[in-house]
């Protein structure tokens, strides 16, 4: 493959230009703003794709049936779903340009493909959410009652859509398809559109984040209604529809997201075998594999230190068969180094085996929570207990952290590449001698300062509003 | 297409999303920066921002657009632009940051140091980029130092040199009084009259400066000699539709006004891209260093595929864009009921 030429070159000008520990000083920081913006941005995202959703479903119910709960319901969470878009919004614009501040090298790497999603997303997505979003905000009075419905709508498939971009330019990182290497070999280029977009990946990781915004706008609507139900705070009526809707939307995308997650693990058994491996902590291949429900290990000597396993379950996970091999690190390393030349390639194993099992045991405990939601609402049972009530009133952190560690596991689970086989990430960061590590500093610290005043504002006038109940959002 | 075609037709694209980006976001970063003299009071505040609150969020998608354009279109200047121009973009981005969050946030409490840390948040979030744009587009011209591998060498006070500053004032007067006829236009009474006034006051500066950028750039850029495009009596243009702004104002015409900021914005933006191409961004330091739309560009195959995309979807843009103003076109008076 041609990328090997690429390696090269890109060596070249890091040693003529800079020194090999300011590279990696820019390399860390570069990647701790990455994982700290990206975090925080998909922190609220998850939030607004769900919201959006929910809003424009209590707004079309209203539309149907003329009943004003559902015109103070959908104001309700309408007004929740603003305060958040504001900041998915402004850390959005910060994930776009940072790939060209910190990651030149990448950008001029992949910018023939990567590019095109982002601008792509930019004018079919982020157009329509902002423009009707806008609409909406302050069309209440203004426009005919299916118009406007129609307009909170088009912010609901806006956001979702720009989801659908963002992870058309993830997958290619994930699993490169439809490109080839330029003739010389300084850049990869696209040879097929249709196969970037319809890249298995994207399908894959698509419904995953999209029923993950639905679980999570499902649990903020649950534990909200529960709360104002259990307080006895006024409009009882409408909270209970309000739960009534959050608890099967909530089961609805627990179920879903578990489901989506499970296909995509068994795809990424072929696709990404060292990320499963890794998030595994499989050392050696094995067949049939065993699921380690907890395990102490030693990254260096690749080996357990301490380890409860059920047999056979890994290979059901992968497979829907209790026999069948699941490939270990220690044998991906060896065909790594066949295919692409002496290296590490092995990424944090204590990483991405941890992110998985708070993923997968968030998303359990969700499936739990939407369970016993759901169940109380078909019996029209509203008087909470004290379990069900912690239950209830904690269960929309779970998405949250669900949410934080998936993607943990999923970026650096494909370390240390960048562009899985073509580029690795210690070769896309911007030279030192464009950007110092100083300068990176500066703006690590001041991401992290404002994103998490900003945070802790958003969290704030949430309660504040959620709280403050139906005449709130009036 | 053959490459070439699509190389010019993407440069043409950028130019008109920076136009479109200038003309839409410059009347709002008018309207943010002159939020503390139209407002008196709370409620008058409110007024002045909800004039621009259904619109501000859809005027930025613009800049997203377009950076998302150069990314996909010419990702070394994107690569080079975005890591050369670090600090100043870091700048930008925290001012964008307060400054989009404090409309959604700033009525969400009846404190008024809450409501002012806020209101300080529009305008310094207003005029900050107001003034950087202007450094930016002044450095796209004049030239920054670029090295043979297309890395800018030079540092944060590179950018700052006295003709991109005063580029810079040009763009933060012009865009204020773009933002005071807008504000003629959108208020009723007292902020009615706030607002000419204003509009007639900055109309001085905004004018004085135009003009001391105009033959700056003809003595410090290669604008005149090189003509990359000669750009013929455009910028003649944008000079008189400037001078006539007054002359619109004094008889009452806020309308036409407003016509005529934005047509001197976007000619000067034209001006602008006609002297760089086909360059995208000069080297100071060798002119065969500099980035063109041949050597910086994506391959045919990815121009083909955003111009097909960008067919179908710029002119539906365009449509609902102009409907949500169209929707949203009364005044906005102190009795007016307001979301933000």
């Amino acid at each position: 493959m041609g990328a090997r030429g690429f390696f090269i070159v890109v060596t070249t000008n890091n040693n003529t230009s800079t020194s090999q520990q300011s590279i990696m000083d820019t390399l860390f920081l570069a990647r701790l703003q990455f994982a700290l913006t990206s975090v925080f941005h998909f922190f609220f995202v998850p939030l607004t794709l769900g919201l959006s959703i929910f809003t424009a479903i209590m707004e079309t119910a209203w539309v149907r049936t003329g009943k004003e709960k559902y015109r103070q319901l959908a104001k309700f969470w309408g007004h929740l779903f603003l305060i958040n878009f504001a900041i998915g919004v402004v850390t959005g614009i910060v994930m776009e340009f940072q790939f060209g501040m910190n990651w030149s090298q990448y950008s001029r790497f992949v910018g023939d493909i990567f590019g095109v999603p982002l601008a792509i997303e930019a004018l079919l997505a982020f157009f329509l959410e902002s423009t009707f979003l806008g609409i909406w905000v302050f069309g209440w009075d203004r426009l005919p009652k299916g118009l406007h419905a129609a307009a909170i709508w088009l912010v609901a498939i806006g956001s979702n859509l720009s989801a659908l971009w963002i992870l058309v330019a993830n997958s290619f990182m994930q699993s490169p398809v439809g490109f080839h290497m330029a003739a010389d070999g300084s850049r990869a280029e696209m040879t097929s559109f249709s196969e970037l977009l319809f890249n298995p990946y994207v399908w894959l990781q698509f419904p995953h984040v999209i029923t993950a915004g639905i679980a999570t706008g499902g649990f903020l609507v649950i534990a909200v209604s529960a709360w104002h139900l259990m307080k006895k705070t006024r409009d009882e009526e409408q909270f209970r529809t309000s739960l009534r809707f959050g608890a099967i939307y909530a089961f609805i995308g627990s179920l879903l997201v578990t489901l989506a997650g499970h296909t995509q693990m068994q795809e990424m058994v072929h696709n990404q075998p060292m990320k499963v491996a890794a998030a595994e902590a499989l050392w050696h291949s094995e067949n049939p594999a065993s699921f380690s429900l907890f395990t102490v290990g030693d990254e260096k000597k690749m080996e357990d230190v301490f380890s409860i396993r059920i047999p056979g379950m890994l290979s059901f996970l992968a497979y829907n068969n209790f026999s069948g091999e699941v490939k270990g690190i220690s044998e991906l390393q060896e065909e790594a180094v066949a295919k692409y030349g002496p290296g590490d390639y092995i990424p944090s194993v204590i990483t991405a085996y941890w992110s998985f099992r708070f993923m997968v045991g968030a998303g359990t405990l969700m499936l739990l929570a939407a369970a016993v939601a759901l169940f109380k609402v078909i019996r029209e049972d509203y008087t909470f207990d004290k379990l069900t009530s912690a239950l209830l009133l904690s269960a929309f952190i779970l998405p949250f952290i669900a949410s934080s560690a998936g993607w943990i596991l999923t970026e650096m689970g494909r370390q240390p590449w960048i562009v899985v086989g073509l580029l690795k990430t210690e070769q896309a960061v911007t030279p030192a001698s464009v950007v110092s590590s100083s300068e990176l500093l500066t703006s690590v610290v001041v991401f992290t300062l404002i994103y998490s005043a900003l945070t802790l504002v958003d969290v704030l006038l949430l309660k504040k509003y959620a709280m403050a109940g139906l005449h709130g959002a009036e | 297409m053959d490459l070439q075609t699509l190389q010019i037709i993407w440069f043409v694209l950028v130019a008109v999303l920076f136009t479109g980006y200038f003309i839409l976001e410059g009347f709002d970063f008018g309207v943010g920066i002159l939020l503390p003299f139209m407002g008196k009071d709370d409620l008058e505040r409110r007024a002045v921002i909800n004039t621009i609150g259904p619109f501000w969020d859809g005027n930025e998608v613009w800049l997203i657009t377009a950076g998302g354009a150069i990314f996909a279109a010419f990702p070394h200047w994107y690569a080079t632009l975005f890591s050369g121009f670090y600090l100043a973009l870091l700048l930008m981005l925290v001012a964008l940051i307060f400054r989009g969050l404090a409309f959604e946030y700033r009525s969400k409490r009846d404190s008024s140091a809450w409501r002012s840390f806020w209101d300080w948040s529009i305008f310094l979030g207003s005029a900050i980029p107001a003034l950087l744009w202007g450094v930016a587009m002044a450095n796209f011209i004049r030239g920054v130092p670029i090295d043979a591998s297309m890395n800018y060498t030079g540092g944060f006070f590179n950018l700052l040199n006295p003709y991109a500053l005063a580029c810079g004032l040009a763009s933060l007067s012009v865009f204020t009084l773009h933002g005071a006829v807008f504000l003629t236009l959108k208020t009723t009474d007292k902020l009615h009259e706030r607002a000419m006034g204003l509009a007639k006051k900055l109309w001085i500066p905004a004018t004085v400066l135009s003009l001391v950028f105009g033959v700056y750039t003809y003595f410090e850029t290669d604008i005149s000699t090189r003509l990359g495009v000669n750009p013929g009596a455009i910028p003649i243009f944008s000079v008189l539709s400037l001078l006539s702004v007054i002359v619109l104002l004094n008889k009452g015409a806020s309308g036409w006004a407003f016509v005529m900021t934005a047509i001197s914005i976007a000619f000067s933006t034209i001006t602008i891209f006609m002297g760089l191409f086909p360059r995208v961004l000069v080297s100071s330091t060798n002119s065969d260093w500099s980035l063109t739309i041949y050597n910086a560009s994506s391959s045919q195959y990815t121009l083909g595929i955003m111009t097909t995309v960008a067919a179908i979807f710029v002119p539906i843009v365009l449509l609902y864009q102009g409907w949500s103003y169209w929707v949203f076109r009364q005044r906005i008076s102190k009795d007016s009921k307001m979301e933000y």
